[in-house]
Parts: C-alpha cells; sequence; structure tokens
C-alpha cells in the first residue's frame, strides 16, 4: 500500500500543481492590469490563451488519452461558437442581455459541439485504422463552407434558413437576419472575459484531470495501449473512445462560445475554423507533450504569445510549426531513438553508480 | 446532351483523382501508412512545370517529365528523412509526421512562390472536340486526362503483376517480416513504392492544373484529400479499387455541382466517404483483413 | 462438483479462404480442471482460443459454457462478461500504464460506476476506487507482483509480464482461464514458478484453465488432461499420461 499511497501522492501533486498554475498565473495577471502595467497587446490576448489552452487540453484527450488523431477540433469549435452566438445574438435583438446568458450560450455551444461528435463518431470509431483522421478533417471543411453558405433570419414565423441569399430568406419586415452568409454573425454581445475564461479552463482541465484517474479514463487509456487485449477483458472500444470523442467535441464547442462571444464579429475563416487551426492545436498538444494536460496549457500560451511578440516570425510560424511536429514525432516516437535515449538513460545510470560507489570508497 | 458534358468532365476530374489515389492506395496497402503529404507532393509538382512552362518557356512534355522526376525525388527524399525512421513506431506518430510534413511543402511553395494564384497555362494544345453537332463538347484535357489514367492503370497493373519488383511490393504488402526473411529488401520496397506513387501525383499535379488552371500553395491539399477519399471507397490498398473510386468521386463532384449546389459538393462528396464507412468499411474491392492475435 | 463441465464445444469448424483452420474439433473440460492443448505450430491452437474468446466467429459448431450459456457468436466483450477470459501468446499488456492499473482496469466490469460519478468524485467513486485499490494489490500479491505494483508495466521482466497477463485475466472473475502458451521465452526457474502459480491459482480461485503449451514438462506436470491437435484436427483427446503415450502423438511431435 505504501507504493501505491506515494504514487496517489505524486498524481495529486501533479494535478495541484497544474490547477496551482493557472490560479498563479491569473492572479499575476489581475494584479498588474490592476496596476495598468499590462501593454494592449498582452490584454487583447488574455481571452485567447484561454480558448487554446481549452482546445489544446480537449485535443490531448482524443490525441494523447486515447490515442485517436481528430483534425477536425476547429470544426466543432465552429459549431460551438456559431450555435451560441445566434441565440445571444438574436436575444440582443431581443433587448434582453445578461452575463446569465453567457452560462446559457456556453451550454448550448457545448451540447451542439457534443451532438455533432456523436453523429461523427458512431460511424468513425467503429473501424480501426486512420479514419478518424479523415472524416474529421473532411467534417471540419464541411461545417465551414455550410456556415459560409447559410442565412438565418428571425420574424414572427419563427426562423428563416436559406442556403442562396439574405432576400430568399423572406423575412417579414419586423424580421431579424443572424447569419449573412459569409459575412457570418455581427454584433455578438462581448461577454467573454479573462476571469470568465479562466473559470472554464479550470472547469474543463479539473473534468480531464478526473475523468484521467477514474474508471472510464483508464478503460480509455487501455484502449489505446492495446485494442485487444482491453476487448479481452470487457471493455468496449466504441463505447469508451465515443465518451473521450464526445467530451473533447463539447470542450472544444466552449471553447468555440469563449471565442465567438470575444470579438464584435464572427466569421468563418480558414485562419480561425479551419484546418489550419486544428493543425494549430495538434502543434500545441505535440510540443506540450502528449497526454500531459499541464503541458499542453504551457504550449497553448507560449505558442500564441511568441509570434504576437515577434512579429517577424509570422511568415513563418507554420513552416515552423511544421518542422517542430516532424522533429518532435522523430525524436520522441521513432523506435531507434528511443533505442538511444534508453541506451543514455542507462549509461547515466551506471555513471551515477560508479561516482557513487567512488564516493563511498572514500 | 448537358448532362453528358458534366458526365464527361466529371470522368476527367476522377481520373485525376485515380491517379492521385493510385499513390495513396499503394503507399497505404505497402508501408501500412496514410501518407498525408502526397497532395502536397502534387501542388509541388504543379509548381515545378508551372516555372519550367511558364517562366523558362520549355516543351510542356519535358516540362511534364522533369516535374514528375522532382516530384519522384522529393517523395523519396520525404520517406528517407520522415518516415522511415518512424518504421515500427506507432500509427498515430507516424500520421502526425505526415501532416508535418504536408504543412511543410505547403509553407515552403507559400515562401517561395508566395500566396498570389498563379494561372496555369494547360500543357494540352489541341482544340476541343465537337460532338452531336457541337451540343456536346468535350475539351482537349479531358481527352488526354482519361486516356492517360486508362494507360497508366494498364501499366501499373503490368507492372504488379508481371515483374520483381512488383511482386516484392505485393508481398511486403501482406507480410512484412516474412518478406524480410525471404530475402526481399523492405526498405528498397517501400522507398520504390513512394518514388512511384510520388511520379504519379507530378502527372495529376499537371493535369489538374491543366482543367483547373489555378495554382496556389493549398491546391493540392482538397484534392489530395479527396482523392484518399477515392482510395477507401474503392478499397484501400486495391489499385482497381482505387481507380472506381476515383471516377465515382468524379462523377459525383461534377454531377452534385451542376445539379444541387456549388458550394455543397464538397459536404456531399464527404457524406459518400461517411455512408460507406458505416456500409462497407473494406471499400468496394477492399479485402475484410483478419487481424492476427 | 468435478464432473460438472464447464466447458462445451460440440463439431466446431472454421475455414479462413477454404483452409480448415480448425475442423471438427470437440472438447470437453470439467470444472476446476487443468487441461492442455497442444499441438505442433499452425495445428490450430490459437485459433481455437480466439474462437473461444469471439475474436473469430466460427464457420460452424457450439461452445456452451456451464451448460447454459452459449458462446459461439458473441462478442469479446460479452464473452468476457459471461466468465472466459484469457492471456496472449504474444504478450499483450497496457504498456504504458502501471502495473496495478493494468489490474485494476480488468476489475472495472465488478466496480462499475458512471462516467459522471467518476468525474465529480461522488462517493460511490471513492468507494470503489479503494476496494479497487484494495483487491488490484491483493492480486498482485498472490503473483509476487506487489513490489512492482507502481512500475510502467512495459518496464517488467518478461516472466513478470506473463504473470501479470494472468492476474489481469483473473481479475475479470472468470469461471474458465485461457493461457496461450505461459511459458513461452522463459528459462527453467521460471517455468517451475510459473507451474506452481498456475496450480495455486487453479486451487485458489476454483479456476477450469485450459491451456496451450509447447513445454512437455509443464504439460506432463500440472495438465489433468490433454488434446493433441495437428493441421486443426483432434489427434488424441484423453488423460495426460495415455495421450503422451499414443503412438499418432508421438508421430506427429518426434517425426518417424
Amino acid at each position: 500500500m505504501d507504493l501505491l499511497k506515494k504514487r496517489q501522492l505524486k498524481k495529486f501533486r501533479y494535478n495541484l500543481s497544474t490547477y496551482l498554475m493557472i490560479i498563479i498565473a491569473y492572479a499575476i495577471i489581475m494584479l498588474l492590469s490592476f496596476q495598468g502595467k499590462i501593454s494592449s497587446l498582452l490584454n487583447g490576448l488574455l481571452v485567447p490563451f484561454c480558448t487554446y489552452s481549452i482546445l489544446a487540453v480537449s485535443l490531448n484527450l482524443v490525441v494523447g488519452i486515447s490515442g485517436e488523431l481528430s483534425l477536425g477540433h476547429a470544426g466543432f469549435m465552429c459549431i460551438g461558437a456559431f450555435s451560441s452566438a445566434i441565440f445571444t445574438r438574436y436575444m440582443k435583438f431581443l433587448g434582453v442581455e445578461g452575463l446569465y446568458l453567457f452560462v446559457i450560450a456556453i451550454i448550448i455551444g457545448a451540447v451542439s459541439a457534443a451532438v455533432f461528435g456523436l453523429l461523427i463518431g458512431i460511424p468513425v470509431l467503429r473501424l480501426k485504422g486512420d479514419y478518424l483522421a479523415i472524416v474529421t478533417l473532411a467534417f471540419g471543411e464541411i461545417i465551414k463552407n455550410i456556415v459560409n453558405a447559410i442565412y438565418l433570419g428571425f420574424d414572427e414565423h419563427g426562423a428563416h434558413i436559406s442556403l442562396k441569399n439574405a432576400m430568399d430568406l423572406g423575412l417579414s419586415d419586423k424580421g431579424f437576419i443572424v447569419i449573412k452568409g459569409a459575412q457570418g454573425i455581427t454584433g455578438t454581445p462581448h461577454y467573454s472575459s479573462f476571469t470568465a475564461g479562466v473559470i472554464l479552463l479550470l472547469i474543463v482541465v479539473t473534468i480531464i484531470l478526473n475523468l484521467i484517474n477514474s474508471r472510464t479514463g483508464r478503460n480509455i487509456k487501455a484502449l489505446r495501449d492495446n485494442r485487444i487485449a482491453a476487448e479481452s477483458v470487457g471493455i468496449s472500444a466504441m463505447k469508451y473512445k465515443l465518451i473521450a470523442f464526445i467530451i473533447a467535441s463539447s470542450m472544444a464547442g466552449v471553447a468555440g462560445v469563449l471565442y465567438a462571444h470575444n470579438l464584435t464579429t464572427l466569421t468563418a475563416l480558414p485562419k480561425n475554423f479551419g484546418y489550419n487551426m486544428s493543425i494549430t492545436i495538434l502543434v500545441f498538444v505535440v510540443l506540450g507533450g502528449m497526454g500531459k494536460i499541464r503541458g499542453s496549457i504551457i504550449a497553448a500560451v507560449i505558442l500564441t504569445l511568441l509570434p504576437e511578440m515577434l512579429r517577424s516570425l509570422q511568415d513563418y510560424r507554420m513552416l515552423i510549426y511544421s518542422i517542430v511536429l516532424i522533429c518532435v514525432m522523430i525524436f520522441t516516437s521513432a523506435p531507434s531513438m528511443k533505442q538511444y535515449i534508453e541506451v543514455a538513460k542507462s549509461k547515466l545510470k551506471h555513471i551515477r553508480k560508479s561516482f557513487s560507489k567512488s564516493k563511498e570508497g572514500i | 446532351m448537358d448532362f453528358l458534358t458534366y458526365l464527361v468532365s466529371g470522368l476527367s476530374l476522377g481520373s485525376i483523382y485515380a491517379i492521385i489515389a493510385l499513390g495513396y492506395t499503394m503507399v497505404y496497402g505497402i508501408a501500412k501508412m496514410l501518407n498525408f503529404a502526397h497532395g502536397d507532393v502534387l501542388m509541388i509538382g504543379a509548381y515545378i512545370s508551372f516555372v519550367f512552362i511558364n517562366q523558362l518557356g520549355l516543351d510542356p512534355i519535358l516540362s511534364l517529365l522533369l516535374a514528375c522526376i522532382s516530384c519522384t525525388i522529393i517523395g523519396i527524399v520525404i520517406e528517407r528523412i520522415a518516415y522511415k525512421p518512424l518504421r515500427g513506431a506507432n500509427s498515430l506518430s507516424v500520421l502526425i509526421t505526415a501532416i508535418g510534413v504536408s504543412y511543410f511543402l505547403q509553407n515552403i511553395a507559400l515562401l517561395i512562390f508566395g500566396a498570389n494564384t498563379k494561372s496555369y497555362k494547360s500543357i494540352v494544345s489541341l482544340p476541343p472536340l465537337h460532338l452531336f453537332d457541337g451540343n456536346l463538347n468535350i475539351s482537349s484535357e479531358s481527352i488526354v486526362t482519361i486516356l492517360l489514367c486508362i494507360i497508366i492503370m494498364i501499366a501499373l497493373t503490368t507492372f504488379i503483376n508481371k515483374t520483381k519488383m512488383g511482386q516484392a511490393m505485393l508481398a511486403v504488402s501482406e507480410d512484412r517480416s516474412a518478406s524480410t526473411l525471404m530475402g526481399i529488401n523492405v526498405n528498397g520496397t517501400i522507398a520504390m513504392t513512394f518514388a512511384i506513387g510520388s511520379f504519379l501525383a507530378g502527372i495529376a499535379g499537371v493535369l489538374l492544373c491543366s482543367a483547373y488552371p489555378t495554382l496556389t500553395p493549398t491546391t493540392g491539399a482538397m484534392p489530395g484529400i479527396k482523392a484518399f477519399v477515392a482510395a477507401v471507397i474503392g478499397g484501400i490498398g486495391s489499385i482497381p479499387g482505387a481507380f472506381i473510386g476515383g471516377l465515382i468521386l468524379g462523377v459525383l463532384e461534377n454531377l452534385s455541382k451542376a445539379y444541387i449546389s456549388a458550394q455543397l459538393s464538397d459536404a456531399i462528396v464527404f457524406s459518400l466517404l461517411i455512408i460507406m464507412l458505416l456500409v462497407k468499411p473494406s471499400g468496394i474491392l477492399g479485402k475484410t483483413s483478419i487481424e492476427k492475435v | 462438483m468435478k464432473d460438472n463441465i464447464m466447458l462445451s464445444v460440440k463439431n466446431l469448424s472454421i475455414t479462413f479462404g477454404g483452409l480448415h483452420a480448425v475442423e471438427n474439433f470437440n472438447l470437453d473440460i470439467r470444472e476446476n480442471e487443468l487441461y492442455g492443448l497442444i499441438g505442433p505450430n499452425g495445428a490450430g491452437k490459437t485459433t481455437i482460443f480466439n474462437l473461444l474468446t469471439g475474436v473469430y466467429k466460427p464457420t460452424t459448431g457450439s461452445i456452451t459454457l456451464n451448460g447454459v450459456n452459449k458462446i459461439e457468436g458473441k462478442n469479446t466483450i460479452e464473452i468476457n462478461k459471461m466468465g472466459i477470459a484469457r492471456t496472449f501468446q504474444n504478450i499483450r499488456l497496457f504498456n504504458q500504464l502501471t502495473v496495478h492499473d493494468n489490474v485494476k482496469i480488468a476489475l472495472q466490469n465488478k466496480y462499475r460506476y458512471s462516467t459522471i460519478s467518476g468525474i465529480l468524485r461522488l462517493t460511490r467513486y471513492r468507494r470503489y476506487e479503494a476496494l479497487m485499490d484494495e483487491e488490484a494489490l491483493a492480486l498482485l500479491k498472490v503473483f509476487n507482483l506487489e513490489n512492482e505494483a507502481t512500475m510502467k508495466s512495459s518496464n517488467l521482466p518478461y516472466g513478470k509480464q506473463r504473470k501479470l497477463e494472468i492476474a489481469r485475466a483473473i481479475a475479470t472473475n472468470p469461471k474458465v482461464l485461457l493461457l496461450d502458451e505461459p511459458a513461452a521465452g522463459m528459462n527453467e526457474n521460471e517455468t517451475k514458478e510459473l507451474m506452481n502459480t498456475i496450480k495455486l491459482v487453479k486451487d485458489k480461485f476454483n479456476m477450469t484453465i485450459l491451456l496451450i503449451e509447447h513445454d512437455m514438462k509443464l504439460v506432463k506436470g500440472i495438465c489433468e488432461e490433454l488434446t493433441v491437435l495437428n493441421f486443426g484436427k483432434v489427434l488424441a483427446q484423453g488423460p495426460t499420461d495415455e495421450v503422451l503415450k499414443n503412438k499418432e502423438v508421438i508421430k506427429a511431435y518426434l517425426g518417424e
């Protein structure tokens, strides 16, 4: 039992340090901002820090913990952003505003992204292999296309949807257009704040850390490590991979809500909801360490901050990301590299041992 | 007659998909990996031929050949540097590396050629074919593409079935470790597969840009993904499957563009993939493989 | 109780593309019996395990557990819940997880709690986790693995990995345990220790065990009955001593 207690203590410390890291960073930034010592550049990045951290942590659940690759994470973010913004924008049109609407918006975003996660997960997660990657990628593009093509308006007769143009909606003069095709949604209320972002991040991190250390989380990890063995002890691959995928999707939806209510205009561009974004999040996860929740947050913050601070890097950002992806993978996963590392480790141990022996000798 | 026109241009687009899908399906069958960067090799090939034809004024056929050779070299180099070290690693790591390579190629192209769209001059300079008193017009690009695709199919099938190298490829795709024991150079065979796939990507790049003359660093991304979808629908690992899948996809895309919605044609194409995965995950001509326990 | 048939296989066959991997296989194992399945490489032994655990679906035949439960046609997960657990010829552990977690995962069907109570850490979560920790540790002690409990399972030495696999299978609380070449790659001492462990498991957990093995010493030492398989067909069946004297068996194993 002693060994187990030690191990549990270690886990507890890791979790605690993750929470503390977020809380302390929050406290420092709040303190500085009260003193007016935060540049407007940094100020503008505070909510994105939280958005990207949530995205990275949730993608880590799929990639690092569940061992599947989703390339449509930005698509789920897009679903969350638009579904919630439709709600808050329409409420604003009706003259209803208030922070409690933001809470409802978050729930709407999370649930709609989860529903899409379920719809995509069921056909794909039954299969073995790399299908999830390609289907989620396709899904992300479809969502972006549809959102760019859609017109949505409300009047006293209810909702009107068209894929053609604003006129085609046939709204009455009391009507109001929420989504104007490629122009997206304008005038979304600005509900997001750094505080809200940090609270959401803490909730997301708590859910994931608790999940990982529970029965469900262990089953997910077992499937990742050896699907056949996991099934032989009675774990349903479909069920647990789906749970991980849906939770991650709904969290991406929450990130989308945070994103949407930090801007006045919401459009679906390749930059924010496209394939590029999904890859950027993947880079956060890979660089922060597969399955490492704290690492994902740190990587997300640093890689959001760096290109903003070094503007000259902007042009090379994606190029550097791609090289980072390749190098990290080769250094951490290549069998020959693993061997080198093992050998180096054992040599180091040897040196240490002989060192301590020589000490004893004296 | 409109329908026939759409059908023929769909077959032509499908032929391009089929040629790209061949690269995917061979690499997937033999190296057991999804080479995400395949579509981007195509894009690089298109840029290289663009430089030769439009800027250096070289002969189109010679440019095509040079582009294909460059693609072959790029394919081999990518395999050697990025994929070979990861042989035996888990498939997730290989897939992420492939995405990294795909991104690398796109961004290199962006830095060298810029984000501006290049207008590509077709390599085919024959007049279009008019049939039924001009009611059915078939562009010369379509004819060349479809013919070339058929020739490639026949040549590749012959190569696989009749040559030693082709048989080695089949053996490696069946059982890699047994092939090693039989004295087959597995690394060489895999490199050869990448070489052939990339060579074909070069052809596809030139044909694609001849038919749709806009060239940007992301030109290869979408056709690449769709070709993979075609390979999955036809049955991954199967050469005739890639051909059939490519044609189905090309025709479906063109018809839905014409009759349903241009904006939603991609969504329709991808929906076919999801339906296929639900109904017959192994694809039209794919084998259901038995996992060894 | 000794005469109660725990696992009964009738006319089991499977064909892979025209090849009869297993043909008309019959087997009756009594409760708490240690039964051996031997035969040359490629005889179809592992295929039978895969049929018994639902990895493959049989072409024909029936499998009955404990006289009532039909196994054929069920999937791996259902079969495990009904009471058949197995180990694998090439070890399949949850490599990145600790030794303790490997066993804990196998306890997941016994101590079920929902994802929600896991996330919210409700009382059910706390109570069951404590119970699982204890039970997993107790199982590890049976296999002398308690000192490695927090080690990553892939870092265990080979012999201990095999033992962990058995521990994990037992954690699912099966009626029948299938062991696929448990002594493969072990030296003589390790094999002896393993023999004792298997006997101990059989007695302590009142387990019915079907065992594939090449190590004749182990087979002779612990198996009460044997079936010899060759090219997918039964060559001989019966009490161990008799079967090993059978001329056909000697021929198949040693050649003419």
